[in-house]
């Protein structure tokens, strides 16, 4: 009894990628391993620890909480999709670097998802803002003082016309 | 942690959804924002055989506001619901509920109705839908009927739905008094777990402070949220002084059956119930312009 | 970005530089165990126990093998017959351990067989249709009760349930006892938890039977790893090949996965097919075997009325699980920093380490050092208590000063340097402690619980392995050598060679710092590699915050040599002595003369091509290794348990203020200043972030997380749900002040610091609670201090009152 498959096509860091997949696999599962998009971690997979996130549609979003199928005809956006067009660093990445905002990076994707979906929508984030839009993200490297640090970097020179 | 094996199907229209629930009965599940799905299905605790998926029926997204209530589709994004202003202005205790809901990444996929069915004791939205008494509109194949949130809630985990029903909106009532105010208070043991006790309310003053309507209920001290209407009765026509507010919030919580788990003893929920409906009683007042 | 000048004079070392490793983190460019793909790989889920203690009677694995897509199931009776039992650190030769149980369980969720197939969700739905008959048997899940006579023996062959118990006794502790003014007695308990990176562990392996060479890639920070499997696989050492560039995402001491490694690699030689285990959250938080030290600790202080504490007897239980590994070593290691940063003359330490039928502990950040310091710090509070005197005066009059170094604590080991007196000082002035004082007594007069806690702790470094041969004498491991090798290619760019895996501690960066500062060569383009076992000098892996001083050193001995080399080959073309010539950003010219010149480029060309230009006696080609000891070496212990454990002891003092809502019993941080002293750092970006981290860790420690059992054996806090990790929002702003006392032992005054913020927070975070809950006449000695915990507390003082 082999599984039923299903046909999707979802655009990938602005790429159409189409694929024919078993329901029950994972958003996560489908970009590691069959699209080999293995910047995004799986830290639990069940919707805490956010190592996972990506973005649907523009918001962040835990992908081991998705089904594959389920985002047939969305667009999705993983820390490979985050440099600038010219492949150089954003300036988010590069005030992560800056501040060494990480120690082992395998919480560091999720964190820079977060931080992106917090950037689009407010480009003044306070101290408290920044610490709820990563509250979902578990570090266990940084205490989360350099992450915040950088956050509130790339804020900054993002304000002033950084890209 | 990869879910067991089931087939999908993602249905365009309310009536699909309908229609697949009455084919496959019990063994078929609804799917809307997954948040805590997902989860136990990874683990394995829950084994549809089929899964609907009611995300891409647009049908079910809206915020209409209208003059006595504001409707809501059942599979409308929680961010959705926190951003939406005039919702806020008409509703203001979604919004407050919301911001203890899990996290961002949480609250851009999970929805408002999903969180309602999934009808977890200790959840911020059914609290709400409890206090406010929200209406559920459920859909099947045969019809729809609309269930008031005390009927809807029967047990942790559990609803009237019956399996081959859908939720379709809630209805969420609008208060009317010039001078209401709401609040929504938890403890957990980090920002966005589930809570141990949750509190809500939403009160109305007249010009001189005096409560004219009043409705409170507590999360996670019961099988399902807990509302209080007699009690919040006693609310009426006072100030709201000290000791009106203490000895309701301490009946309350006398009314309360919670149980016991690793971090919170019955013992321990009973206490927390009887601070929590305290404050947010008083922050309610406050809110509504009363108090100091 | 400027680069800031060094503050202790060097070029690089010191000054705030980028990191080697951040640019591909950020990219997703990461190098994860699961993120191995290899041809035609195959993935394992495991069936695990569901009984604490129980004898396996039959398992049927016909079901399962059923299953399309599955390729094999291993149970314990073929694996044990074809592997050996794991290496166990101390003298307990029959507490075998092995991958897979047979014919007893001694946990629940121990791992019973193993299924392969072609996808990881097949191998889960295999794994569910596996058929084990249990017989259940009785168990014991309490420490205590595990000592007592009668108690179920969780390794019957074993005879006992304790692996290790001793009494030691340094210095007149009954005279001390006798003649002191006053004494206390109190029990502190450190809640079973564990530094829970947010990578699982995770290992591929591949067979390659026509070379006979086993390749493993596996997400470790484990020393003598490489050999270790090899043994258990009957295999040479020189038929496993692991892969140490594989980065690890996150370990903190943890990552050891010896058992998954030897399951996993038996498996892709009997199967003939590459096969990958990345346990998953449920199996790692249950049968991972990854859980910390669960430890209580029955304190007495004997001190006199003008503060001098003169004797501790400390006894210490500590619960490692129903298997021993390393673990019961993680009570050795203490006796190194016994008396913690204190001159505290005699001392009586009574370690016991019991078997209990829970998940086996590992490894954790500070190898038992943080639980220590917690009963240390919690005594040093209670006897200021005591005594109605200010902590703080307490903590500088019984500090080691500044002019005794080097100290020689009574158990035998010399601290290295340190200004403890400045530290703390230097923390009470960066949080300004007056006003502190002022903000917590207006809060406690606003009704609100308020307490500030202050810890000063030590931090051993540099690690060796002298708790091994303390504990058992059979091990006579007097090395921990770790070594770098430095290469300079024809096109004169260096690579560093490091011999062992990172999990974050910015290894690359560290290595190519001091290479450049060596060599006077920018950082920035120098190479680091990770070798592989078969490729590599010898290591001993990052553990025991050891890095800095062993790796930093070796890379700049390996360094040193190719410098010399470089003067020795200008020498020889100038036919002058080395003394007349000087050494310039890697050129070499004549002292005096700039422009009789050799340059770094003819240097290494000569080195590499022109062999007749060479001084006779320097081998061509331009690399070099460096093997280094730990300074003070591990030593044989005396008769009485005296010995030198790690060489380098940093500093650290910890000032908290908390706040407790009193109806609730809900703790916040509000503020928390680390003052912290781990001699020269190399990278400040770096220390400052372990230490972040490590007091985030601590935080955790003493108020969220906890591995809890339910009566009946099971863990009742198995997912990320209840087993709560610190967010964003429960770790506070911390503001970290650093100081500097050069380690004189070390290569550029450096100590080790991946351990830091860990060792002193939980304790300054019980005293911050303790302060908070002092006027109601409360005390907890128990972490982590849960809501509910505080909340009984706060209560059981209503009800005094009332």
């Amino acid at each position: 009894m082999s599984e039923k498959l299903y046909s999707i096509s979802v655009e990938v860091n602005g790429v159409a990628r189409s694929a024919h997949v078993p329901a029950r696999l994972s958003l996560v599962d489908w970009l590691r391993d069959d699209l080999r998009l293995t910047g995004t971690h799986v830290g639990c997979e069940h919707g805490i620890c956010g190592a996972c996130s990506i973005m649907l549609d523009g918001e962040p979003v835990r992908s081991c909480l998705m089904y594959a199928v389920q985002a047939d005809g969305h667009r999705v956006t993983t820390v490979e999709g985050l440099a600038n067009p010219d492949g150089s660093m954003s300036v988010l990445q590069d005030s992560f670097c800056k501040c060494h905002a990480m120690q082992c990076g395998y919480c560091t994707p999720g964190m820079l998802i977060a931080a992106k979906g917090l950037l689009e929508a407010n480009r003044h984030p306070s101290d408290t803002e920044i610490r709820a839009a990563i509250g979902g993200n578990l570090c266990r490297c940084t205490g989360y003082q350099q992450i915040v640090d950088a956050i509130h970097d790339a804020a900054r020179r993002m304000a002033s016309g950084a890209k | 942690m990869k879910s067991a094996p089931f087939e999908y199907l993602r249905a365009d229209s309310i009536a699909s959804a309908c229609e697949a629930l009455r084919r496959e009965g019990d063994s078929a599940k609804i799917i809307a924002g997954g948040q805590s799905l997902v989860p136990i299905m990874a683990m394995r605790l829950v084994r549809p055989s089929l899964l609907v998926d009611i995300n891409e029926i647009a049908a079910l997204k809206f915020i209409a506001v209208e003059r006595d209530a504001v409707r809501i589709g059942a599979c409308t994004r929680q961010a959705l619901v926190e951003r939406d202003d005039a919702l806020a202005s008409r509703v203001p205790l979604l919004r407050q509920a919301l911001a203890w809901v899990g996290h961002v990444q949480t609250r851009n996929r999970g929805t408002l109705g999903g969180s309602i069915v999934h009808a977890d004791p200790c959840a911020e939205l059914p609290l709400a839908a409890q206090v406010l008494g929200a209406k559920m509109v459920l859909r099947s194949s045969s019809g729809a009927r609309t269930l008031a949130a005390e009927e809807f809630f029967t047990g942790p985990m559990v609803t009237a739905t019956d399996s081959s029903e859908c939720l379709e909106e809630v209805h969420w009532p609008v208060w009317s008094e010039p001078r209401t105010g709401c609040a929504f208070t938890e403890i957990a043991n980090r920002h966005g777990d589930f809570a141990m006790v949750s509190a809500a309310c939403q009160l109305a003053l007249d010009g001189e402070g005096r409560c004219v309507r009043a409705a409170f209920g507590l999360g996670g001290v019961g099988q399902t949220p807990l509302a209080f209407p007699r009690l919040a009765a006693r609310l009426l026509g006072t100030k709201l002084d000290e000791a009106v507010v203490k000895s309701v919030a301490q009946d309350a919580a006398a009314q309360t059956e919670p149980g016991s788990d690793l971090f919170a003893t019955a013992d321990y929920r009973r206490h927390l119930a009887g601070v929590l409906a305290a404050r947010v009683i008083r922050a309610a007042q406050e809110k509504a312009g009363g108090g100091k | 970005m400027a680069e800031e000048k060094s503050p202790s004079g060097f070029r690089y070392i010191g000054t705030k530089r980028r990191t080697k490793e951040d640019p591909r983190f950020v990219t997703g460019r990461g190098h994860y165990a699961a993120d191995i793909a290899l041809p035609g790989m195959k993935h394992i889920a495991l069936v695990a126990s569901p009984h604490p203690s129980a004898r396996i009677v039959s398992i049927n694995t016909k079901p399962a093998l059923a299953v399309p897509g599955v390729l094999y199931v291993l149970t314990g009776e073929e694996f044990q017959g074809g592997t050996d039992a794991l290496y166990v650190g101390v003298d307990a030769p029959k507490v075998t351990r092995y991958a897979l149980a047979r014919g007893i369980v001694r946990y629940a969720g121990e791992w019973v067989a193993a299924v392969v197939a072609d996808t990881r969700a097949i191998a889960e739905d295999a794994a569910e249709l596996v058929e084990v008959e249990y017989e259940s048997l009785p168990y014991v899940i309490d420490p205590e009760a595990a000592l007592a006579p009668d108690a179920h023996l969780v390794h019957k062959a074993h005879g006992s349930n304790v692996l290790y118990h001793r009494k030691f006794v340094w210095g007149p502790v009954e005279e001390a006892f006798a003649k002191a003014d006053h004494k206390l007695a109190f029990r502190a308990t450190w809640g079973r938890s564990s530094t829970v990176p947010i990578e699982t562990f995770g290992v591929a392996a591949q067979w390659d039977a026509g070379t006979g060479l086993l390749d493993i890639w596996a997400s470790i920070q484990m020393p003598k790893f490489p050999d270790q499997a090899a043994r258990a696989l009957k295999l040479p050492g020189n038929a496993v090949r692991v892969h140490f560039d594989v980065d690890v995402g996150g370990s903190y001491g943890l990552k050891r996965g010896i058992k998954h490694t030897v399951l996993v690699g038996f498996l892709a030689k009997r199967l003939g097919v590459p096969v990958r285990l990345i346990e998953d959250r449920l199996e790692n938080m249950r049968g991972g075997d990854m859980h910390g030290p669960d430890r209580f600790f029955d304190m007495q202080v004997a001190f006199d009325r003008d503060g001098t504490i003169r004797a501790l007897k400390i006894r210490a239980v500590d619960d490692v699980g129903a298997y021993a590994g390393r673990s019961p070593l993680q009570l050795g290691k203490p006796v190194g920093a016994i008396c913690g940063p204190y001159q505290i003359r005699a001392i009586e330490y009574e370690p016991t380490s019991v078997m209990t039928n829970k998940t086996p502990q590992e490894a954790v950040r500070g190898f038992g050092q943080a639980p220590t310091n917690f009963a240390l710090e919690r005594a040093m509070d209670r006897v200021a208590r005591y005594l109605k005197m200010d902590r703080i005066e307490l903590r500088r009059k019984n500090l080691i000063r500044k002019d005794q170094f080097p100290y020689l604590i009574p158990s035998g080991t010399s601290y290295d340097s340190g200004d403890y007196h400045a530290v703390l000082d230097k923390a009470l002035a960066a949080i300004d402690y007056p006003a502190l004082e002022r903000e917590r007594d207006e809060a406690r007069k606003a009704g609100r619980l308020a307490g500030i806690g202050i810890s000063t702790c030590l931090e051993p470094s540099g690690g060796n392995t002298s708790f091994e041969i303390l504990f058992n004498p059979k091990n006579e491991t007097t090395t921990w050598m770790d070594s770098c090798l430095v290469r300079v290619d024809l096109s004169g760019s260096i690579t560093g060679l490091m011999n062992t895996s990172s999990s974050g501690q910015g290894h690359e960066t560290l290595v190519s710092t001091v290479i450049g500062e060596v060599l006077e060569r920018d950082p920035a383009a120098i190479r680091v590699i990770h070798a592989d076992s078969l490729s590599a000098l010898p290591s001993n892996s990052p553990v025991g915050s050891r890095m800095a001083i062993m790796l930093g050193g070796a890379a700049a001995g390996a360094a040193r040599k190719i410098k010399d080399t470089l003067v020795a080959i200008a020498a020889h073309n100038f036919e002058c002595s080395p003394q007349d010539l000087e050494y310039r950003d890697g050129n070499v010219n004549v002292k005096g003369v700039p422009s009789k010149v050799l340059t770094w480029d003819q240097l290494v060309e000569i080195a590499h091509r022109k062999y007749h230009q060479m001084p006779p006696g320097i081998e061509p080609g331009l690399q070099a290794k460096f093997v280094w000891e730990v300074p003070t070496g591990p030593t044989v212990p005396t008769p009485d348990g005296r010995v030198q454990m790690y060489p380098c002891y940093s500093f650290e003092t910890h000032i908290v203020y908390v706040e407790i809502d009193p109806d609730t019993g809900k703790p916040s941080l509000k503020r928390y200043v680390c003052g912290h002293d781990c001699g020269v750092m190399i990278n400040p970006d770096i220390v400052h972030g372990m230490t972040y981290g490590g007091i985030a860790h601590g935080i955790g420690a003493s108020l969220y997380e906890k591995f809890a059992y339910t009566e009946d054996g099971q863990l009742a806090s198995g997912t990320f749900m209840d087993y709560l990790i610190p967010s964003a929002m429960e770790v506070p702003d911390i503001h970290i002040v650093d100081h500097c006392t050069p380690s004189p032992l070390t290569t550029f005054g450096q100590k080790g610091s991946g351990e830091a913020g860990y060792l002193g927070a939980p304790a300054a975070i019980a005293n911050a609670v303790n302060d908070a809950l002092d006027p109601l006449g409360v005390s907890i000695d128990t972490l982590p201090m849960s809501h509910l915990a505080l909340w009984e507390r706060i209560s059981s003082a209503a009800k005094k009152s009332a």
